[in-house]
């Protein structure tokens, strides 16, 4: 008996060495991400999951933004932009083709934006590619954009995620079964465990070096961090901070840490009494320790923001004085609002740490001024009807990850419901600004009107923490738009 | 009363749970810090003289989240097991009283509820009317009754044949007065073991739905919801696991001491010194 045990094990030892033999030059890469996304198709959801898995992966836009946030070439080799600034000619890559086989050319381009602008289209940034008003195809590999205004930053928001070329046999599927012409295609999607893609061959581009790429969904901190020891997966676009140092003197692990386009605000239901108050927002305003909630939440990794805007983008001003943390100016403000002993309201929080984490903390602080918060958890699902899509909130905490989503509060109708005409008409002549220094100037004056409106709080800009095999190299440090680019990621030795 | 102080695993389990109970009551009226007293710069501190058992990630003080955890533990538990003493012990003396289809009724009854994995079934209740301490409560509760409706019927049972009982229904006692005045007295003692147990279970239960996220919610705290938040940081501040575990552990083994010891000191059968009576 025993006997046979031994031998077993010898053997077991054998074939485990043999199989670390073959592992040698791994091109397979397996990445724990905390959120499993609601479908696969950028151009049809808000969801930051779809693009971690997706975005440069599986599908392309015309052009592709950098991991510093510059626009580069992608579907599109080159553009020329008329004297006006009104129209836009594309030269499109030759030889490329989808996932399925078919042909990528000028008529792809026109369905999806066609599809986008749509009566019935289901796309999340539908405003952004508002402004074209033609399509022209020239020939199949050139098309040209008329605009009826210029707007800024067209180029880069056609790289967005919500812009990549889909085709019109598949664009229908895209949901479950999504078909681009990046260099990964789609393979499978276990729902609820993960999501697999694999090098698509006959990719147009430079291939990538890894063969497999799988998308693993690890919501709990401490199984990730378990995973990760373990070696069942090779990293994480993004850890949680707090348990950040078992990893930071670990020689088989790297972290990298890196800026995002994450503002984390306190979303203030601006149409609901007494948050429509100025007065009552601005002792909110106030009221918050800003360094407290930073450090409580994510360990000091985080930048304080006055207003809701990266603080690595060069229009960036810092505008965190505009209301200091002050108790006694807050509890004063409140009674001038004719809330002397305060109110109670509402916290929904959805389940993220960071904002389960803060909700604590900001509940502790607006006490101390008189300020009762009931915190409510819901899952995501549930936040994004209530909260995003009813608007029936006081009161929540969420990161806006996308890139220069300061447009949001021109517009009336958004969750929080800030409705004013100045700042409006502002945005309106930023996006129809193509001046680098006058967009700038423009860029601080809406900072500006946002921080002294204190529409939310605003708490701090994530930073991006990843873990990873110290192997691995070319993941992205810095998150300019939402997504995990597999492009680089590479093994060495 | 020298009866039952001659079990020494009764006396242990008791004075145990006591201090536990104690402690959670000292919470009601006084904690050496308010437990929503957030305070980030003197987060992760190591068991000092201001702070016996260090502070948590959010800076709020161990031992008092320890007192206060402890009391929510008690509370659910025993409300809980009071829902299922309530309405579990009628059902099971009716079923023993009364019998035919009535007794029916209540097995099918329990056995629907048994065949439901509780925790399962809990986790369904909290979802569906949202997570809470009360609602905890109602899921624990639930799952008490069966439990408690046996206890009473299988002890009324062999009650119900002996020849007191039958004295009484030639007197004309009814089923009620027979269920009221002879079965409920005998089966007592039943009943009180398996409410400590009950407790240990719901204490238990109540910390798993915390931990899940299911129970009690912030800012309240309970020995579940703690071992949840300090779980991501357990590799680097093992400690903030260890104390709500530790305190988990011990009220389960006192409860469950207490009611293994209840059991010898109530049930003559097991009494020592007369072990005829077990043939």
């Amino acid at each position: 008996m025993n006997k046979t045990l031994k031998a077993f094990g010898v053997a077991l030892a054998l074939s485990s060495a043999l199989a670390g033999m073959a592992m040698a030059q791994p091109t397979e890469v397996r990445i724990g991400v905390a959120l499993e996304p609601p479908a696969l198709d950028p151009t049809a959801g808000a969801a930051e999951a779809i693009d971690i898995v997706v975005y440069q992966n599986v599908f392309e836009g015309l052009t592709r933004i950098d991991q510093n946030g510059a626009v580069q070439p992608g579907l599109a080799d080159s553009w020329t932009i008329s004297e006006d600034g009104l129209t836009y000619t594309f030269k499109l890559h030759d030889g490329v083709t989808f996932h399925d086989g078919t042909t990528f050319d000028a008529e792809d381009v026109k369905f999806t934006f066609d599809r986008i602008l749509s009566e019935d289209s289901v796309n999340a940034h539908r405003e952004f590619y508002e402004p074209i008003t033609g399509i022209t195809i020239i020939d199949p590999l050139t098309i040209a954009f008329t605009l009826d205004r210029q707007i800024g930053r067209f180029l880069f928001d056609l790289g967005r995620g919500d812009a990549v070329i889909v085709a019109p046999e598949s664009a229908d599927n895209n949901a479950n079964d999504p078909i681009g012409t990046g260099p990964f295609a789609f393979v499978q999607w276990d729902k609820g465990s993960r999501v697999v893609l694999e090098a698509y061959g006959p990719y147009w581009g430079a291939p990538a070096h890894l063969t497999k790429a799988s998308y693993v969904f690890i919501s709990d901190t401490a199984t990730l961090t378990n995973a990760l020891l373990a070696g069942d997966i090779d990293g994480t676009n993004n850890f949680a901070t707090e348990a950040l140092a078992v990893f930071e003197n670990n020689p088989q692990f790297k972290v990298l840490v890196g800026t995002t386009e994450g503002e984390t605000i306190l979303s203030t239901n601006n149409k609901r009494p007494p948050f429509d108050n100025l007065k009552v927002r601005q002792a909110m305003a106030h009221a918050l320790d800003r360094q407290a909630i930073i450090d409580g939440t994510t360990n000091g990794y985080g930048t304080p923001i006055g207003a809701p805007f990266a603080p690595h983008n060069p229009y960036y001003v810092d505008l965190t004085g505009t209301y200091p943390y002050d108790p006694e100016a807050a509890k004063a403000l409140l009674a001038e609002a004719g809330y002397p002993d305060g109110f109670s309201a509402t916290l929904k929080l959805p389940p993220v740490a960071y904002a389960r984490t803060s909700g604590q903390i900001i509940a502790s602080q607006f006490a101390a001024v008189g300020i009762k918060l009931e915190l409510i958890n819901v899952e995501w699902a549930q936040w994004l009807e209530d909260v995003y899509a009813n608007k029936d909130f006081d009161l929540s905490i969420v990161s806006h990850v996308e890139p220069f989503d300061i447009g949001n509060y021109a517009n009336p109708d958004y969750y929080f419901g800030y409705d004013n005409p100045e700042f409006q008409a502002l945005i309106k002549t930023l996006n129809g600004t193509v001046d680098e220094a006058k967009r700038k100037e423009l860029a601080i004056e809406a900072q500006t009107i946002l921080a002294r409106d204190a529409v939310n709080g605003y708490l701090f800009e994530l930073a991006q923490t990843g873990v990873w095999n110290a192997k691995l190299t070319g993941m992205w440090q810095n998150s300019p738009i939402e997504g995990l680019v597999l492009r680089d990621i590479a093994w060495t030795e | 009363m020298k009866r039952l102080l001659s079990h020494p695993s009764l006396v242990i389990g008791l004075v145990a749970t006591l201090l536990f109970l104690a402690i959670g009551l000292l919470s009601l009226v006084w904690t050496p810090y308010p437990i929503a007293q957030i305070d980030i710069p003197r987060r992760f501190l190591a068991p000092s003289a201001a702070h016996w058992l260090g502070t948590d990630n959010l800076g709020r003080d161990m031992l008092s989240l320890i007192m206060a955890g402890t009391w929510t533990s008690f509370l659910v538990a025993a409300v809980a097991m009071a829902i299922g003493v309530g309405v579990g012990v009628p059902l099971g003396l009716a079923a023993a009283a009364w019998g035919g289809p009535v007794e029916w009724l209540v097995l099918r009854l329990t056995d629907f509820v048994f065949a439901f994995p509780a925790v399962i079934a809990a986790i369904l209740i909290t979802t569906l009317i949202g997570p809470g301490a009360v609602n905890a409560i109602v899921a624990i509760g639930i799952f008490n009754i069966p439990v408690f409706a046996r206890v009473a019927r299988g002890g009324a049972l062999s009650i119900a044949t002996l020849d007191f009982v039958a004295a009484g229904r030639l007197a004309g006692l009814g089923n009620m007065l027979i269920a009221w005045r002879h079965l409920l007295p005998n089966v007592m003692s039943l009943i009180i073991v398996q409410g400590t147990i009950q407790m240990s279970l719901g204490i238990l239960s109540e910390a798993g739905l915390s931990y899940i996220g299911l129970g009690t919610q912030p800012p309240e705290t309970s020995l579940g919801l703690m071992l949840k938040d300090a779980q991501s940081v357990f590799l680097i501040h093992p400690w903030l696991t260890m104390v709500p575990g530790l305190c988990i552990v011990l009220i389960v083994i006192a409860l469950n001491i207490a009611g293994d010891g209840l059991r010898d000191a109530i049930d003559p059968r097991l009494r020592q010194g007369n072990p005829n009576v077990l043939a």
